[in-house]
């Protein structure tokens, strides 16, 4: 039992990584119906901001993320304007294959620059490991704050999209483009902060995950970027509660796959997951079907 | 019978085929007789591989508009499926190819029915994981090598079978694309649902284009597995597809001569970045971009190169290329 | 659209005309030099292990050639990294077969990155010689049990490093459960895992489990919570140090406190780094050498190795070193720098005077010699004890 709980304890902060990772991605899908490929790259480049601002401007953990998280809006931001804006009436396949490109343009150019290999983060906090239960269960400190952070973001964010005016523009344009524009709203700049918001949780995303695994590496990104993105599938693309719950769901049963079953199917289960939502209800758990219309 | 063989008799069928038979087996014969290096029979090998897997890959992506990402799943199921039937039944050269083709074509079927109800992105994210799924599967079965593959396969591709099996491939496909299949498979990419409402089964003519590109994918696999003699599941990942996709982008979605000819040019710059590995990537993330930016429909489009332009010159251009997009 | 067309030909001509030139230029086999391969690790998930390698390698290289080269000749080194990734090793090793036409390589760290090109250099009749490839395949294979002709290393094999581990285990630290926790997608790491359960299970101890991870994991708590509840009283651990790193770190972080070990793999700079120096208190680990040996070669080495590149010398950078010792007194007895001459000599190596240890190879094309046991104490590796062969 105290192991169940364990693994349930593993995969409850796994999961909040991939739900902070997956608000991002179902953000924008929300808005322009793009699947942003590059989303995991901008966590990656998150959290070696947050390593740079740790490291070398030696700042604590808290300005670092801030740091991180407006750097990475601004990224966000600037994928947007260059790449996005200009191919947005454009056929799908076309913005999909920038994405992809965009997407490993990130990720070799930060090769390239930094070398693949993998930096340790400095400690930022010391670990402290609290047994539960005599011992037989261990929460780290670390795992606490992910879960923090994670529901502290998230908070915010709902807040965000309910109770204020940007919020009610980010809904309007993601339920009807056009309309939208019609009543006035900047679509435009709408989407550039829905962008920037994204970015900026994926960025949070990216420094907690190099505290707790103390590692940073440039194809960092890819591995927990289409596991948030199929968190955000999972709960409902385009739907904020989807994203989070999606995200923990996957955590948990990752987890708990691997530490009953092999460690060897941990990544796979994210793949067949997915399958299975395309094929039984590719609108996901909190999605509604929407018929195409001719 | 007699009108097809005058049919295809034509001045220009001839002249094709000599010009094919002495590009085969003038390279073969330069090579035995050493002036051609053995890097250079490398790359010449590894381009007719890669036309193969761009040609077949536009089949799905160009011509059928349906967005598949994870070709580099059917070359694996081509390359293992043709790796086990020489390593472990000592088969034939050309059994063993053909195995891994029907293989992967069976995968094509199978990966083809269920997924491709889903549409563009969806449907991209679908092949993707499937080719990881495919990926994991392989890496932990040990009969397949495992994580750590298969190695001391026989190498018996050569310039002839190499050569050979990507005209094969370009004469299917081509006459498939400008048959009556072919253009209800364009119809689909064209506007899905209006071809639906004119009756054409546009189910089966996805999952036909599908399986069709996986099993001339499952060759290219078999192709490569008999030449670098050793296979494993991390050669053919989600960066391997990309590669191939590359291909089929730059040299325009609907273009088999455009596959062609970037399978070409990708692979020589593939060759020349090869110790540079991230600053090819790179290069080619910004081709994509670029390419995608100002000129969606790659270099070629949907045009292809023929004969026929050597006779516009006479005055009257009688070009009939294929539909302008 | 003639336009569009021309540019294609033309594009496509100048390919092939680069092509045919690049190839070309790499023909001019200076007779003024030896050319060895390197095929290392240099990027990737091994980084360091190649890295390391390459200095002993290189300092062994110049201090010959200040020496005088070999045969009238310098050695000269051309190394490729093949990114800790079979599918590179093997392409690299075609490369230097025929585009660098290199007489012997040097290569590679790993077991699973040499056994992707064994064939390779078989059937082009070049030998290759292993600095630390440790797993028997890479010289024996494993399906006709005969000796690969053209394949040789300069390490000892792991069914001597699982049975040292195993023996130190039950005498030494005189504990009886383990449970095993390997790296399945390499060769080096399963077989070493092999070799130590059945020597352990064959002195009385017992196996409670036999676990895996993959090499691209980073979370492993979800099995060790599992080895957790088993309440092993030693872990074993026999991967590379990246993973490795990882593993000891969140096992401390839950709770695990028992001592854990493991091979060669663990052997790197970074290991420390990404575990932290009080998590890897109570690790110990099988390895070709230590800098801390009293013997009076040691010391030189890890003199000279200090005033050339600011270190002290890990296990990879003695043996690289002593990899081309080897390989130079193979072509000095064989008279001259060719690839069959070469294989040939190599198979009568005796007593060459290297850092870890006087080498000779064995009818298998292995070098017999003895290991060392260190444990690492706040960060460092302490000395142990001596296994003999």
């Amino acid at each position: 039992m105290t192991e169940f709980i364990q693994q349930l304890i593993n995969g409850i902060s796994v999961g909040s990584i991939y739900a902070l990772i997956a608000l991002g991605y179902t953000m924008v899908y929300g808005i322009i119906k793009l699947i942003n490929f590059a989303h995991g790259d901008v966590y990656m480049l998150g959290a070696f901001a947050g390593l740079y601002a740790t490291a070398v401007l030696k700042m604590s953990f808290v300005p670092a993320m801030l740091v991180s998280m407006v750097a990475c809006a601004i990224l966000g931001i600037v994928i947007e304007r260059l790449a996005y804006r200009p191919l947005r009436n454009a056929p799908k396949i076309v913005i999909l294959i920038t994405a992809i490109g965009v997407s490993l343009l990130l990720e070799y150019t930060t090769m390239y620059f930094l070398g693949p290999q993998p930096r340790a983060f400095p400690e930022v906090f010391k670990q402290v490991s609290y047994p539960l239960f005599g011992g037989k269960v261990t929460v780290s400190n670390r795992e606490l704050l992910i879960i923090v952070v994670t529901v502290i973001l998230m908070v915010l964010l709902q807040y965000i999209v309910h109770n204020t005016k940007i919020g009610k523009a980010m809904r309007a344009v993601s339920y009807d483009m056009q309309a939208a524009r019609l009543m006035g709203i900047n679509v435009d700049t709408t989407i550039s902060i829905t962008f920037a918001i994204g970015s900026a949780l994926a960025a949070a995303a990216g420094v907690l995950v190099g505290i707790y695994y103390n590692k940073v590496w440039p194809l960092m990104g890819i591995m927990f970027g289409l596991k948030a993105f199929v968190s955000a599938v999972l709960g409902g693309i385009g739907i904020i509660p989807g994203a989070m719950t999606g995200g923990l769901i996957l955590g948990i049963t990752e987890s708990l796959v691997s530490g009953y079953g092999s460690s060897l199917y941990r990544d796979p289960v994210a793949f067949v997951i997915l399958i299975i939502i395309l094929l039984v209800k590719p609108s996901g758990l909190f999605g509604k079907n929407v018929r195409e219309k001719v | 019978m007699k009108w097809m063989l005058k049919n295809w008799l034509t001045k220009e069928n001839l002249t094709a085929t000599v010009l094919l038979l002495v590009l085969m087996f003038g390279v073969q014969t330069l090579y035995s007789a050493e002036l051609i290096s053995p890097f250079v029979m490398l790359n010449l090998i590894i381009i007719a591989i890669n036309i193969i897997l761009a040609v077949s890959l536009n089949l799905v992506v160009g011509f059928t508009g349906q967005f598949s990402i994870g070709h580099a799943g059917f070359m694996a199921l081509g390359a293992y499926a043709s790796a086990i039937m020489t390593l472990n039944f000592n088969a034939p050269f050309i059994v063993s190819l053909l195995v891994g083709a029907v293989v992967a074509g069976i995968g094509g079927i199978l990966i083809g029915i269920p997924t491709l109800r889903l549409k563009g992105d969806y449907l991209a994210i679908a092949t993707l994981g499937l080719a990881e799924i495919i990926r994991g599967v392989i890496t932990n079965i040990d009969y397949l090598g495992g994580a750590y593959g298969l190695m001391g396969i026989t190498q018996r591709t050569n310039w002839l079978w190499a050569f050979g099996s990507m005209v094969v491939t370009v004469i299917v496909i081509k006459n498939f694309v400008q048959s009556s299949h072919g253009r209800a498979c364009i119809s689909v990419r064209e506007n899905e649902i209006a071809a639906e409402a004119m009756g054409i089964n546009t189910t089966r003519y996805k999952v036909l284009a599908f399986t069709m590109g996986s099993f001339f994918a499952g060759i290219g696999g078999a192709l490569l597995a008999h030449y670098i003699t050793f296979i494993e599941p991390n050669a053919f990942n989600f960066l391997k597809s990309f590669d191939i996709l590359v291909m089929v982008v730059l040299g325009g979605q609907g273009s088999i001569t455009g596959s062609v000819v970037a399978a070409i040019v990708l692979t020589l710059i593939s060759t020349f970045l090869q110790s540079l590995a991230e600053l090819r990537l790179i290069i080619y993330a910004i081709i994509l971009i670029l390419v995608m930016l100002f000129r969606p429909q790659g270099l070629l489009g949907t045009h292809e190169l023929s004969f026929k332009l050597f006779q516009r010159k006479r005055g009257v251009s009688h070009g009939s290329h294929s539909a302008d997009a | 659209m003639h336009k569009s067309y021309f540019t294609v030909v033309a594009v496509v001509l100048l390919s092939f005309l680069l092509l045919f030139t690049s190839a070309c230029g790499n023909q001019s086999s200076s007779s003024k030099t030896i050319k060895i391969g390197a095929n290392l690790e240099l990027s990737g998930n091994v980084a360091t292990l190649g890295q390391s390698g390459y200095n002993g390698i290189m300092l062994a290289v110049e201090e010959i050639n200040k020496a005088g080269g070999v045969l009238g000749k310098q050695l000269e080194i051309v190394k490729y990294d093949n990114k800790s990734d079979n599918t590179e090793a093997a392409s690299v090793a075609t490369r230097l077969i025929t585009q660098d036409k290199v007489v012997a390589i040097i290569g590679s760290m790993t077991s699973g990155n040499t056994l992707s090109y064994v064939n390779i250099a078989e059937t082009n009749k070049v030998p290759v010689i292993s600095p630390s490839a440790t797993n028997p395949d890479v010289t024996v294979d494993p399906k006709t049990g005969k000796v690969r002709e053209y394949i040789f290393r300069t390490c000892f094999i792991d069914p001597f490093q699982g049975t040292a581990m195993a023996k130190f285990v039950l005498d030494e630290l005189k504990l009886k459960k383990a449970v095993v926790l390997k790296d399945n997608t390499a060769p080096y790491s399963v077989g070493l895992a092999k070799f130590f359960v059945e020597a352990f299970k064959n002195n009385g101890g017992e196996i409670l489990a036999d676990e895996n991870y993959t090499s691209q994991d980073q979370d492993f708590r979800s099995v060790l919570t599992k080895i957790k509840g088993l309440n092993p009283e030693f872990i074993y651990v026999p991967g590379y140090y990246e993973q490795v790193g990882q593993i000891v770190k969140q096992a401390r972080e839950l709770g695990i406190n028992v001592p854990m070990g493991g091979g060669d793999g663990w052997d790197s700079p970074k290991l420390v780094e990404i575990a932290g120096a009080a998590p890897l208190n109570n690790t110990f680990i099988t390895n070709h050498y230590s800098s801390l040996m009293p013997d009076p070669k040691v010391q030189d080495f890890v003199k000279k190795y200090k005033e050339k590149y600011g270190s002290e010398p890990d296990a990879m950078a003695a043996v690289g070193y002593d990899t081309v010792l080897v390989l130079v007194d193979a072509i000095k007895r064989a008279g001259e720098a060719t690839p069959e001459k070469i294989k040939d000599a190599l198979k009568t190596t005796k007593d060459v005077e290297g850092v870890t240890a006087k080498i000779s190879l064995d009818e298998n094309h292995n070098a017999v010699k003895g290991l060392v046991i260190l444990e690492y104490k706040d960060g460092k590796q302490t000395y142990k004890a001596y296994v003999n062969p």
